[in-house]
């Protein structure tokens, strides 16, 4: 009994020890896999410029979903060999996932403090982040239902449950409690919240109703027809929307990744923005 | 950071005790209910109350959230008497009562099964009503085994995470379960916070394994010695 359990912890460490040199390569746990993978790293990256097929890992903030995975087909077809995955969900989770060694080529993220964070951990590559896009944070109610004329109204009776993205993680929710603290509706509305875990989480729970209103951005708004919008957050009640993006350090295809970026602000990728609502970066 | 909040600890272990509670009621029911089921009945009733064990516990936030949300039929009949369940306090429990209830039941179920006939049918023979027999001869014998389905249905009932999230949300002091406390201060970056919630459900379940351990080996031995009175 007792040698069959130390073959099985056995196995279990290499199993471990083998999917970690596969994903971390500055952290394995075998020294010898780490120098063996950073000359392929440097390979890739000229791979790439010899148009090997290279496949990059975009984490990608939600309210970009849609947008995004209409741009991968149109980026795919002019690129041959580059393939984009894309990671969408909270910034907030998304800088986690980054921090704690996930192999994401690019981070495009909906608030400038993840980006921030990132910079300052010394993760992203400083010379490709730039600033790219700006956006509304609007309040929404289910389509056919009862119209809030302002944020000041979510204070009233009738509502109970409003739907916003969780402050720490998700930047709408950040940009929502900004806003609240502004117009003194903090203590009002505190009782009343929902946190989701991203910003399309809230857009469902509208959809759905499932909350009585919600607040997201203007471009989340804009994809469903089953919500409306009844209002933008007053002027000067939070900080402007401003989604920066960039390379990672460590990332293993940073040649196709700048190109990436460098399409994203360019005529064909501006178009898709607009189109979607968003408000490229004067 | 200011005071640390304790409200997922409070939220979490009213769920956990009212899902254990109901459920130990409930498995314990059904299954003296269907021990001496046949057929057709037992193998579907059998799949239906072990499903929530196998299923993704998203599947079962899934169909929660069609059969009580707010636009499915018994939602809008909830609706209609001004009761919201989705984003609720019962709603932690109901998730944590259903991912919890076939780990009782079959405890339950088992520990039943292995009471001695010998002694239900000499309770027979001396005249006692079945649901005496129940609670006098079958529960006491089986007991250990319905222990250790109760500490273990607490136990899964405490860490319920993906169902109770689905369609009790983030509501901090009111539905903010600790195990979703966990996800959301990781996102966030509040690792110690994280790590504070994790070394207190992990102490908590060592502690009810122990006890569910205890209690399976007392069954053991009960099995072993002829269930002797």
């Amino acid at each position: 009994m007792k040698k069959l359990f130390c073959m099985i912890l056995a196995a279990a460490m290499v199993l471990a020890a083998g999917c970690s040199s596969g994903s971390e390569p500055a952290s394995s746990a075998v020294p010898a896999s780490g120098p063996a993978l950073e000359p392929a790293s440097s390979e890739e990256a000229s791979e790439a410029a010899a148009g090997e097929p290279v496949e990059l890992m975009v984490s990608a903030a939600a309210s970009l979903t849609d947008c995004l995975t209409e741009m991968k087909a149109l980026y795919e077809a002019e690129n041959e060999g580059v393939t984009l995955t894309f990671n969408f969900g909270a910034s907030g989770a998304l800088q986690q996932q980054i921090e704690q060694g996930a192999p994401a080529d690019v981070f495009f993220s909906a608030g400038k403090k993840q980006m921030t964070a990132l910079s300052e951990a010394g993760l992203m590559n400083d010379a490709t982040v730039k600033d790219i896009l700006e956006n509304k944070v609007v309040l929404i109610v289910p389509a056919g239902g009862e119209k809030i004329e302002s944020f000041e109204a979510l204070a009233d009776t009738s509502i109970t449950q409003i739907g916003v993205g969780e402050p720490s993680s998700v930047p709408v929710g950040q940009y929502t409690e900004e806003a609240f603290a502004n117009l003194g509706l903090t203590d009002k509305l505190k009782d009343k919240l929902v946190f989701a875990k991203d910003v399309r989480e809230v857009l469902s729970w509208v959809e759905t109703q499932n909350v009585q209103a919600g607040i997201v951005y203007e471009t989340d708004a804009k994809i469903s027809d089953k919500v409306e919008i009844c209002c933008a957050a007053p002027e000067g009640s939070h900080k402007k929307v401003i989604y920066p993006v960039g390379v990672t350090r460590d990332s293993t295809a940073p040649d196709a990744a700048k190109a990436f970026v460098d399409y994203l602000f360019g005529d064909e990728a501006k178009d898709l923005f607009v189109k979607y609502g968003f408000s490229p970066v004067s | 950071m200011g005071s640390f909040d304790l409200a997922p600890l409070w939220i979490s272990l009213r769920t956990s005790v009212l899902a254990a509670v109901l459920v130990f009621f409930f498995g314990v029911l059904f299954a003296r209910l269907l021990l001496y089921a046949n057929g057709p009945v037992k193998w579907l009733t059998d799949v239906l109350f072990t499903l929530p064990l196998v299923l993704p516990p998203t599947v079962v936030g899934f169909f929660l959230l069609v059969v009580f949300g707010r636009n499915s039929p018994i939602g809008r009949f909830l609706g209609g008497l001004d009761i919201s369940l989705v984003f609720s306090w019962q709603a932690t429990v109901l998730a944590a009562v259903v991912v919890s209830f076939p780990l009782m039941y079959r405890a339950a179920k088992g520990a039943l099964e292995q009471v001695p006939v010998d002694l239900v049918w000499a309770a027979r023979t001396l005249g006692m009503p079945e649901s005496r027999i129940f609670l006098r001869v079958m529960v006491p014998q089986a007991w250990p085994g319905i222990a250790a389905g109760a500490a273990l249905s607490f136990a899964r009932a405490l860490g319920e995470f993906g169902a109770t999230m689905m369609i009790a949300g983030n509501i901090p002091g009111r539905t903010q379960t600790m195990p979703v406390a966990i996800y959301f201060a990781t996102a966030g970056g509040h690792m110690d916070a994280a790590a504070i919630w994790v070394a207190i459900i992990t102490v908590v379940s060592c502690i009810v394994l122990g006890l569910m351990n205890y209690y399976n080996g007392r069954q053991t031995v009960k099995n072993a010695a002829g269930g002797g009175i």
